[in-house]
């Protein structure tokens, strides 16, 4: 049988002050990879973390473009190349009855590269997760707040990470395992 | 000194409470999610008048198509009736769901989550209805691929200066992205939904919610993207709700019939649009909220601001046609004049006035705060709007058709049998769809209802 390997240690928290305070001292204790895990976003909690700023929007603003002059190309081939016919003598290429479509398309692209982008960053779906054996780490999506440390991080000890949990206020701190 | 004054300043400038009562965030969970646990006998007898009412749309569909559009009252000159009045109907009323799920969260309008939810599935299904009409409008649903730009063994291409064309674009674009953005907001909440039935031992619940909520598990590094997916969404919905209406006022504007060709159109239809969404998001509230109890979430303030809304958007609707006499007058054309003469004091004089009565008269009511604070007020006027926003569209559509240039080819339309139990069917349609939402889904957005609350902010 393969060796089971310890994911990370798992704390419960009462309620998002305490969260935000202890993701503040556990950056503080130089952890990196750790995670903070809410019914809804805190604010202030991406500061309190140290994250970067989402990368989303430059993934959006390339496929918008793509939607843009794709749908410019697509317009302009069909007018010109494709099925040429003159409508009420009027050239067969030009921009302007375009633009709705273009606009369309744009919104279109970006829609579908927000959503998937979205997905991508956060390497969703995911549907096993060991997390989701930490015994009451069922209420974060109702009224519990819980804090991750991963075994990756180089700070992991399971002795000091737990006692600093401790010391932070959390219940329910448990060793969380890979399978 | 300095900080008692701005102590006061703060409290007048106080916020209303969005959620009344005393609530954990466990218990906004349990109330919420309360609906997706049981099938109450009112829910089967509405499901089961909505499935009729599907049945007949299906059956005047199966006539259409079997018999072609001579089913319909359509006639020359009058070759836009029903089908279309219905479309531009259904697809206004989706435009509040959108403005209210994009445009109020821009614009930081807090009071918007308890109605989101339940306004963009409203969207959703109201653009379903809506597209049912082009597809059957082109007399032979099965070729309705000829309008998209796909090759085909004709070697034709459509024509994109047609802004019939541009509607098509249009439609599907505002389809798909209210698809998203509707699914994008429901994942934190199918995670409850999920863990909810893991905790009683609802295998296929825990299976089905399990996989559409794609394994969410709240990690505030998800958060982080997830939030600024939903502000992108709500940036792009943004223009995209204004031009859908105002594409769909261009299948008139762009035209040379008078009473159509005019430039007020695209702003006039958007407000027209958000009027008659926001009348319909009031109706089905006041129903949802009195039958679900949800009274602590949709608060009086709620039914307040939005009859606001009503009374602000129903007085632009009343100025566009004010204005479009005024452009008729001062553009000393005979046509146009005379297509608006027509139009108030013609054959169609009684759905014109119908029209006027609902949309600019009835929504004044709501100058005095009595009055919007009223449940029952509100419910008789948001039925009366969606009754005068229908009458809108048949007033652009029939009275600007049915005389044109040459009194020789006057005419005069009635709907069949056909066209009005298609009608009725599209409603089977939407409650259907809206139905099964009520049933499996929950109607407002939990985890955005808990960010509200004042115990949610750990400064």
């Amino acid at each position: 049988m393969k060796e089971n390997k310890i994911f990370g240690i798992v704390g419960e928290f009462a309620d998002p002050k305490e969260l935000l305070n202890a993701a503040k001292e556990i950056k503080k204790a130089q952890y990196e990879k750790f995670d903070c895990h809410s019914p809804f976003p805190i604010h202030g909690m991406d500061e309190a973390m140290g994250l970067k700023d989402s990368s989303l929007g430059w993934i959006v603003i390339f496929f918008a473009f793509c939607g843009l002059f794709g749908g410019l190309a697509l317009m302009a081939w069909v007018a010109t190349v494709g099925y040429p016919v003159v409508v009420s003598g009027k050239p067969l290429f030009a921009f302007e009855p375009f633009v709705p479509v273009m606009f369309e398309l744009t919104i279109l692209f970006s829609a579908f590269s927000t959503v998937f982008g979205m997905m991508g960053l956060n390497k969703l779906p995911m549907f096993y997760h060991p997390l989701f054996k930490h015994p009451t780490f069922y209420r974060f999506s109702s009224d519990g707040f819980f804090v991750s440390v991963e075994n990756g991080d180089p700070q992991f000890e399971v002795e000091k990470t737990t006692k600093l949990l401790h010391s932070l206020n959390a219940k329910n701190v448990e060793i969380v395992y890979e399978n | 000194m300095q900080e008692t004054s701005a102590t006061a300043l703060n409290d007048k400038l106080k916020r209303a409470t969005l959620v009344e009562g005393d609530y954990s965030f466990d218990k906004v969970s349990e109330v919420i999610t309360r609906p997706t646990r049981s099938t109450p006998s009112w829910w089967l007898i509405a499901f089961t008048g909505a499935l009729s009412a599907l049945t007949l749309y299906g059956v005047t569909v199966a006539l259409l198509v079997y018999e072609g559009t001579g089913v319909w009252g359509v006639n020359n000159p009058i070759g836009w009736g029903y089908a279309i009045i219905n479309m531009v109907w259904w697809v206004g009323i989706g435009h509040a769901g959108t403005l209210i799920s994009a445009v109020l969260f821009l614009c930081r309008q807090k009071w918007r989550t308890s109605i989101n939810r339940f306004a963009e599935a409203m969207t959703l299904f109201a653009v379903i209805c809506a597209l049912q009409f082009p597809a059957l409008h082109v007399g032979r649903p099965w070729l309705a691929y000829f309008m998209f730009p796909i090759p085909n063994q004709m070697d034709i291409w459509p024509n994109f200066r047609s802004p019939l064309l541009w509607d098509l674009f249009a439609f599907s674009t505002y389809f798909l992205t209210s698809f998203l953005f509707w699914y994008v907001g429901l994942i934190p909440d199918l995670a409850v939904l999920r863990d909810k039935a893991a905790r009683a031992g609802k295998k296929i619940a825990t299976y089905l919610y399990g996989i559409f909520s794609v394994g969410w598990r709240g990690a505030n590094r998800h958060w982080k993207n997830y939030e600024r997916a939903y502000l992108i969404l709500a940036g792009i919905s943004t223009p995209l709700v204004l031009s859908v209406h105002s594409i769909v006022s261009f299948d008139f504007a762009v035209s040379q019939i008078p009473g159509w060709h005019t430039t007020i159109f695209p702003p006039y239809f958007v407000a027209g649009a958000i009027f008659s969404g926001f009348a319909l998001v009031l109706t089905l509230m006041i129903i949802a909220r009195q039958i679900y109890g949800f009274k602590d979430f949709v608060t009086m303030y709620h039914i307040d601001t939005m009859n606001k809304f009503l009374l602000a958007t129903g007085t632009m609707v009343g100025y566009a046609y004010a204005m479009e006499f005024f452009i008729a007058w001062y553009s000393g054309n005979e046509y146009e004049r005379f297509a608006f003469v027509n139009r108030a004091f013609g054959p169609y004089s009684w759905a014109y006035w119908t029209m006027f009565s609902c949309n600019v008269f009835v929504p004044q009511i709501f100058w005095f705060k009595k009055m919007r604070r009223s449940i029952v007020v509100a419910f008789i006027v948001s039925i009366l709007v969606n009754i005068g926003m229908w009458f809108e569209r048949f007033v652009i559509v029939v009275t600007s058709l049915h005389r044109d240039f040459l009194p020789a080819s006057w005419g005069y339309y009635s709907p069949t049998w056909v066209d009005i139990c298609m009608y009725i069917g599209t409603f089977g349609l939407f409650f259907t769809l809206f139905l099964i939402f009520l049933r499996f889904l929950p109607m407002i957005a939990i985890s955005e209802v808990k960010g509200v609350m004042p115990e949610a902010n750990p400064h």
